[in-house]
């Protein structure tokens, strides 16, 4: 069961690297956006089905890939069965 | 007396605390890789700065998950005398033994230098050396030493006293302008709640040599000893 795990910053906590790439495309030129912030995407391959995966993937989530201090995560489904 | 040093991969200033240690206070210091699962008897546990396991995913994420860390967790739970510098503080966080956590310096630069800071509390037993409200001078080294904790945690901290350092001028003015990374209220070091686990990103280590022409950092170890006797 292939899955992504999504992982962006939370509302409110600075996002400097967001803040950054918003400077860096104006200068480029880039109008009328806004709120850009920075996340990453975590892929991982779980040898189970959709509930087991969503149970483990949220316990890996818990435990090591997410930071819930500062950040909110998503598990998303490659395809949906 | 001994000072277990905790050494990752890419643990950098673990040779520089030994020699501090060794220096400064009557503690034998000790390597202790972080695969081993227990530490040795000793009287202080060191989490010394670097950059373990590359900063991968977050800064301490993973060495906060090594397999030393369960003792140190136990250890420093029950009570041992814990100290964390620069990564080793952003391992504490992350590994739940310090509340908070460390983020990209809103300044989106690596910061390498020397900054004064202010002791806010000198009845700890790393500060006890210090008088209140001194200010003292000791090298920063980070990219991601900006604390934030959400406003229920800050109030705990602040209510139970637990921040030891802020960020200042030379004339101790806590304000945005000497604020060198974003960090919540300039805040530069914490206690955990009952005081035997300190988290810090300045580096005392770098200010106790004729090299450095600094010597702010040897009350920090020389406190730390007395407190041991």
């Amino acid at each position: 069961m292939k899955l992504n795990v999504k992982i962006m910053p939370k509302n409110g906590v600075l996002d400097p690297q967001g803040k950054a790439i918003e400077n860096s495309l104006s200068q480029l030129g880039f109008k009328n956006f806004s709120e850009i912030r920075q996340g990453k995407i975590i892929e991982i391959d779980i040898d189970a089905d959709k509930d087991q995966a969503i149970n483990i993937t949220d316990e890996m989530c818990k435990k090591l890939l997410v930071n819930l201090i500062i950040e909110d995560y998503e598990i998303i489904f490659d395809r949906e069965e | 007396m001994k000072a277990s040093i905790i050494v990752f991969p890419g643990s950098n200033c673990d040779r520089d605390i030994a020699v501090s240690i060794k220096k400064l206070t009557t503690l034998e210091p000790i390597m202790v890789w972080h695969k081993e699962t227990s530490i040795p008897d000793s009287d202080l546990i060191v989490i010394p700065g670097g950059f373990t396991f590359g900063d991968y995913l977050r800064c301490g994420s993973i060495a906060a998950n090594s397999p030393i860390m369960k003792d140190v967790i136990k250890k420093a739970t029950d009570g041992a005398p814990t100290l964390g510098i620069c990564n080793g503080f952003q391992i504490l966080t992350e590994s739940g033994l310090l509340p908070g956590t460390l983020i990209k310096n809103d300044c989106l630069s690596f910061l390498c230098k020397t900054v004064s800071i202010r002791v806010e509390n000198n009845q700890t037993n790393f500060s006890k050396k210090y008088k209140q409200n001194e200010i003292i001078n000791i090298p920063i080294a980070h990219n991601e030493g900006n604390f934030f904790a959400n406003e229920n945690t800050l109030e705990k901290i602040k209510d139970s006293n637990q921040i030891v350092f802020k960020y200042c001028n030379q004339n101790g003015e806590v304000n945005n302008e000497t604020n060198p990374n974003g960090s919540i209220e300039n805040i530069a070091g914490i206690t955990n709640e009952q005081g035997n686990v300190l988290g810090m990103m300045p580096h005392p280590e770098r200010a106790t040599c004729e090299i450095t022409k600094l010597s702010d950092g040897e009350n920090l170890f020389k406190s730390i000893s007395e407190f041991l006797l």
